[in-house]
C-alpha cells in the first residue's frame, strides 16, 4: 500500500503509468461519448412536456455533476500536497484547476440556453446558478492563485488552502435546491428510491455522465503529464524521453 | 502516521471545518434573501414588502387563467396549496406556462394585494417521460376513479 503511495510521487514513473491508462482510457472515452450523445439526442424520445429541447440534459447535467466532483479531486490533491509535500499532488491539483473551470462554464453556457425556452429567461439569480457561478471563480482564482507567485512552493501552498475552503460550495450547489426556493426543480436521479425521469431517458443520461467522469480523467492526466515534463525538463530522464 | 503530517492533517480539517461553518453561518443569517421568491403563503401573511420589487411563485391555480380579447393582459393566481395570489401580467408568456404548472412571477405587490408583474418565468418539475408514457399515466390515473382526480397531475398530459 505504502510502496505504491511512495511510486505515485515518482515523476517518471507517474509519467509512464499516465501514459498507459490513457492509452486504451482515451479511446474508450470517446467511444462512450460518441455513443451516449447519438443515443441521447438522436435516438430517446422527446420530452412530454419541453419537447427536444430538454436533450441539452445529455450535456449540461453530466458537466455539472462532474464540475462538482472534479472540485472534490482538486480539494482532496491539495489536502494531501499540503499534508505529506507531495510534489505529484500539487500538479494534480494544478491541472484540475482549468478542466474544472471549463466543465463549469460549460454548464452553465448550457443551463442558459436550456433556460430561455423552458423558463423563459437565460439568467436569474437563483441559489443554484449563483453558486454555480461562485464554483466557476473558485476554479477560476486557483488558476490565478497560482499564477501570481514566483514562489511555486508558496504558491502551491495557497491555492491547497483556497481549494479548502472552497469546498464548502458544492454541498451548497447540490443541496440549492431543496433548501431555497429557487427556479431549478429538485434532482431527477435519486440514490435511493425510484427516479423521476424514465429509465429510457435515464441510462444515455447515466453513460453520458460516465463519459464525462472518465472524459475528465483523460483531461487531468494529459494536463499532469504536461506539467511533469515542465517540471521535470532538466532531469535525465526527460532529455532521454525527448532525444535531446 | 508522522507527528509533524499528522498535525498538519489536523489543520487541514479545521480549515475545511472552520470555513464551512463561516459560510454555513453566513448563508443561514441571509435564508430569506437567497429564496428566489415567496411562495403565497408568506404574501398572505403579510411577510413580503408591498410597493418593492418581489418575486412570488406557485403552481397556477387550475382555471385561473383569464387573457384579455385585445391586449397580452393576462391575470392568474398561483398558490401553494395554503393560499393564493392573484397576478396581472402584460406580455408574452413562456412556452412551458400552463395551469397546474409552476410559475415564478416579479413585479410588485399593490395595495390589494394583486402582483402586477413584470416578468413570468415557467417552472418545470423534476419528472422526463415520453409523451406515450405521461399519455398511459394520465389513462389510469383516470381509471383509478373520478373521486380522487383532483390531484396535482390533472391538467399535465398534453
Amino acid at each position: 500500500m505504502w510502496s505504491f503511495f511512495h511510486k505515485l510521487g515518482s515523476p517518471p514513473w507517474l509519467y509512464r503509468i499516465t501514459g498507459s491508462i490513457l492509452r486504451w482510457l482515451l479511446p474508450l472515452t470517446l467511444i462512450a461519448l460518441a455513443v451516449g450523445a447519438v443515443w441521447g439526442l438522436l435516438f430517446t424520445a422527446p420530452d412530454f412536456r419541453q419537447g427536444n429541447s430538454y436533450r441539452i440534459i445529455y450535456i449540461h447535467v453530466p458537466s455539472a455533476v462532474v464540475a462538482l466532483a472534479g472540485y472534490y479531486v482538486m480539494a482532496f490533491a491539495g489536502a494531501i500536497s499540503l499534508i505529506w509535500k507531495m510534489k505529484m499532488a500539487d500538479v494534480a491539483m494544478k491541472s484540475c484547476a482549468p478542466v474544472g473551470a471549463a466543465l463549469t462554464f460549460i454548464a452553465l453556457v448550457t443551463g442558459a440556453i436550456w433556460g430561455k425556452p423552458t423558463w423563459g429567461t437565460w439568467w436569474v439569480w437563483d441559489a443554484r446558478i449563483t453558486s454555480m457561478l461562485i464554483l466557476l471563480f473558485l476554479y477560476l482564482g486557483v488558476i490565478a492563485l497560482y499564477e501570481a507567485f514566483d514562489n511555486k512552493e508558496a504558491a502551491g501552498k495557497a491555492c491547497a488552502v483556497l481549494t479548502l475552503v472552497g469546498t464548502v460550495n458544492i454541498p451548497i450547489i447540490y443541496k440549492s435546491v431543496d433548501w431555497w426556493y429557487s427556479l431549478h426543480q429538485p434532482a431527477s436521479i435519486k440514490f435511493t428510491g425510484e427516479s423521476s425521469i424514465d429509465p429510457s431517458m435515464l441510462y444515455p443520461l447515466l453513460l453520458m455522465i460516465g463519459s464525462f467522469y472518465a472524459l475528465f480523467t483523460c483531461a487531468l492526466l494529459m494536463n499532469m503529464r504536461l506539467e511533469i515534463l515542465r517540471r521535470e525538463s532538466r532531469t535525465g530522464w526527460v532529455r532521454k524521453l525527448v532525444g535531446a | 502516521m508522522h507527528p509533524v503530517r499528522k498535525q498538519r492533517l489536523i489543520v487541514v480539517l479545521c480549515v475545511v471545518l472552520f470555513s464551512s461553518a463561516a459560510i454555513g453561518l453566513m448563508a443561514y443569517a441571509l435564508r430569506g434573501n437567497i429564496n428566489l421568491f415567496f411562495p403565497p403563503a408568506e404574501v398572505a401573511a403579510g411577510k413580503a414588502p408591498v410597493g418593492q420589487p418581489i418575486r412570488v411563485g406557485g403552481m397556477v391555480v387550475d382555471g385561473s387563467v383569464q387573457r384579455s380579447d385585445n391586449s397580452l393582459r393576462v391575470r392568474f393566481e398561483v398558490t401553494d396549496y395554503q393560499a393564493s395570489v392573484p397576478i396581472v401580467y402584460e406580455g408574452i408568456l413562456p412556452d412551458l406556462f400552463d395551469e397546474g404548472q409552476g410559475a415564478v412571477a416579479a413585479g410588485v405587490l399593490d395595495e390589494n394585494g394583486v402582483l402586477q408583474a413584470t416578468e413570468v418565468l415557467a417552472k418545470h418539475d423534476e419528472n422526463y417521460m415520453p409523451p406515450e408514457v405521461a399519455d398511459a399515466l394520465e389513462k389510469s390515473r383516470a381509471q383509478m376513479g373520478a373521486g380522487n382526480a383532483d390531484k396535482a397531475g390533472k391538467g399535465q398530459g398534453e
